[in-house]
């Protein structure tokens, strides 16, 4: 500590600062990280105040039913009872749909394009899968009621249930209108996505590690799987983008999924997303309880996606903790 | 990453930033080219259904008063009575008419001024079935309660004895979001079933007992297109533009009614004499040999006291105007006009609102 405290006290101050944000000193470097900084605070600002203003929206609610409101499965406006169990079962049923068929489909086509198609053929392709992803979802949802669910009724869902009907999941009266649908229209609007991600993730696996695998005598599918390997932090990383769109999308999927707040045992009956009832019912809510039950579902989407995200991150720490990912997504 | 990616991060970051910053000064611009001299800006809110209408109602009168600029934001009749109540809007608009319990909770007294009517036909779709089909009221209820599961019921056999009725499952369609039409179907519901009163009761969104739901009239227009043995109901607009079948309905007179503008208009002039003084009233079901029976007003909602006397005439004089010129465009976009009786009811409430205690009109 110097004798004249008073003098160097304020510059002794500026200068750890100025260290704090930039250990080179530079001035430039300063202000670019004082900028950035700036970013993050306003996005951490506005995931709070999100946060803030749904929790106190929702007070209402909150101390009306309590936990209640988690397992609760009536919806009921005319008679004030409201419960959330039917959506949260309809947000995550449809997206584990939607991964079960994306992730194998878009991995197949990522994998294709960057290790097997000429660069003639792949070029095309992948700019007409990455336009699949700018199609707005509600054109998704008015193809989806008349394109896919009389197909899925008229072809999919009565086979489903001739071979599979064991299993109560496909058990039911095939309508094409149903959680089913829903998953799938999920699958096909995640699936450009997913791709996308990863066919720049294993291109940015170095060739040398191909030729490396090449050199030494393995196949071409044994090569492929050193490259997925290698790009599996990546890959996992895709998926959770791909992820957070399906439970986060709201009007492909209210077109297609029934609206129905149960939980049936089918695939094939009508069922309900968080996303979808905030859509369909803010708008007309007009009694206060029944307002505050619609944030209140809003807040559970947000617990549900921070939850469905951590578990995703968890499992890709778990998987890729032995790798030495070179390779990353975003 | 390559190094061209890193720096396509700000850049394009810049690029959404300048756009965001081109768009709001072209919207300031906009806003502020209607801010001359004399010219009053009028913003409404509320509900969808009549939305068509009132845009063409804007343009029509917006030609004739080329100093008025009105807006109106179909956000849904909820958004048009939060909208009145807490004055963010200069005239609110819903299917419904607001409770007792709102009007009390505003700041001032509220008028429903009825601008057209609607109706809300039920719709099917079923093979090989080609003369409409009729329902009676309770048939209805009960296919909507699940009670009546099949189309060969001995129910719907005894209304329709000539059609040659599937031994097939109903599949119920109905509104998901909250819509003014669901409101207006489900108080006939209750008017003429005491169980569905009490099971389910008149609401934009009620829990269904069976079915599915379709967002929009145009999903529950195409879920029961592309579903067999589907039934549903949807605005008489959609049920005429799209050339779907309709079923006639039994009135409280005993007959069977197929929708039609006319019927609707019926409806509201037989409806007339209950018609309460301050225009708030539910005509389903009502008597009449002509009259279809699931019809309904739809109104603009104003401050009875405006605050603002040059913004407070023109808002009436568009009223006045879209209540007798105005409803002659009601047909072509499948609206309901108003029957006379009730023009002139409406008139006296334009008649009588007022800005420090003067009337606007004069």
């Amino acid at each position: 500590m110097p004798p004249t405290a008073d003098a160097t006290g304020p510059r002794a101050r500026a200068w750890n600062w100025r260290r704090l944000l930039s250990p080179t000193g530079s001035r430039g470097d300063t202000l670019f990280r004082g900028l950035l900084f700036l970013c993050v605070v306003v996005i951490l600002l506005i995931v709070a105040s999100m946060i803030v203003s749904m929790a106190s929206n929702s007070r209402l609610s909150i101390d009306k039913f309590g936990w209640r409101f988690l397992t609760g499965r009536s919806w009921n406006p005319v008679k004030s009872d409201f419960g959330a169990l039917p959506f949260i079962y309809g947000t995550v049923m449809s997206s584990v749909i939607a991964l079960v068929l994306a992730v194998p489909l878009s991995l197949g086509v990522a994998i294709f394009l960057v290790e097997q198609a000429p660069v003639r053929i792949a070029r095309p392709l992948a700019f007409l899968v990455e336009l699949l992803a700018s199609i707005p979802s509600v054109v998704y949802g008015l193809w989806g009621i008349f394109v896919l669910a009389p197909f899925l009724r008229e072809h999919v869902e009565p086979v489903l249930g001739r071979w599979l009907g064991w299993i109560p999941l496909f058990r039911g009266t095939p309508t094409g209108i149903g959680l089913f649908t829903g998953g799938i229209i999920l699958a096909i609007m995640i699936t450009p996505i997913i791709s996308a991600v990863v066919r720049d993730v294993l291109e940015a696996v170095p060739t040398s590690q191909r030729e490396a695998a090449l050199a030494l005598g393995a196949t071409k599918w044994e090569t492929t799987r050193v490259v997925l390997a290698n790009a599996s932090s990546g890959i996992a990383g895709a998926i959770i983008l791909g992820l957070g769109r399906a439970i986060g999308e709201t009007m492909a999927v209210t077109m297609v999924i029934g609206n129905r707040p149960e939980i049936s045992a089918s695939l094939f009956d009508p069922s309900y997303t968080i996303a979808s009832v905030i859509a369909n019912e803010f708008t007309e809510a007009t009694d206060a309880l029944y307002l505050s039950a619609l944030v209140e579902i809003g807040l559970i989407l947000f617990l549900v996606t921070f939850m469905v995200n951590g578990v995703a991150k968890l499992l890709v720490w778990s998987v890729t903790r032995g790798t030495s990912g070179t390779a990353r997504a975003g | 990453m390559s190094p061209t990616k890193t720096f396509a991060r700000p850049i394009s970051l810049v690029l959404g930033l300048c756009l965001v910053a081109f768009l709001y000064g072209c919207s300031g611009q906009s806003g502020g080219g209607g801010g001359g001299t004399g010219s009053i800006r009028l913003n409404g809110m509320g509900a969808t259904f009549p939305n068509p209408l009132y845009q063409k109602w804007m343009s029509e009168y917006g030609k004739l008063n080329p100093n008025i600029t009105i807006d109106y934001n179909s956000q849904g009749s909820g958004a048009g009575i939060q909208g009145i109540m807490k004055q963010t809007v200069d005239f609110g608009a819903s299917d419904a008419p607001m409770s007792d319990a709102d009007l009390k909770a505003a700041p001032g007294e509220i008028l429903h001024i009825p601008t057209v009517l609607g109706a809300v036909v039920i719709t099917y779709n079923l093979e090989g079935v080609s003369q409409p089909l009729r329902f009676s009221p309770d048939v209805i209820a009960d296919i909507f309660l699940g009670k009546i599961k099949k189309w060969n019921d001995d129910r719907l056999k005894k209304d329709n004895p000539a059609v040659a009725l599937p031994d097939k499952e109903i599949t119920v369609v109905h509104r998901s979001d909250g819509s003014g039409t669901t409101a207006v179907f489900t108080d006939y519901l209750s008017k003429v079933s005491p169980e569905w009163k009490e099971k389910v009761g008149t609401d934009k969104s009620p829990q269904w007992p069976v079915g599915q739901g379709g967002k929009g009239n145009e999903a529950v227009t195409g879920q029961i297109k592309q579903q067999p043995n589907t039934i549903g109901y949807v605005e008489i607009a959609y049920a005429i533009q799209g050339k779907l079948p309709v079923g006639l309905i039994k009135n409280k007179s005993g007959s069977f009614v197929e929708p039609s503008l006319d019927a609707v208009t019926a409806a509201a002039a037989e409806s007339s004499a209950t018609t309460p003084d301050d225009l708030r009233v539910s005509i389903s079901d009502a008597s009449g040999p002509t009259t279809y029976p699931i019809s309904s007003y739809t109104y603009v909602l104003v401050y009875k006291d405006q605050k603002d006397a040059a913004k407070g005439k023109a808002l009436v004089d568009f009223l006045w105007w879209g209540i007798h010129d105005g409803e002659k465009f009601a047909k072509d976009l499948n609206y309901a006009p108003l029957p006379a009786d009730i023009v002139k009811r409406a008139e006296a409430k334009l008649n009588s609102i007022t800005s420090g205690g003067q009337p606007l009109r004069k």
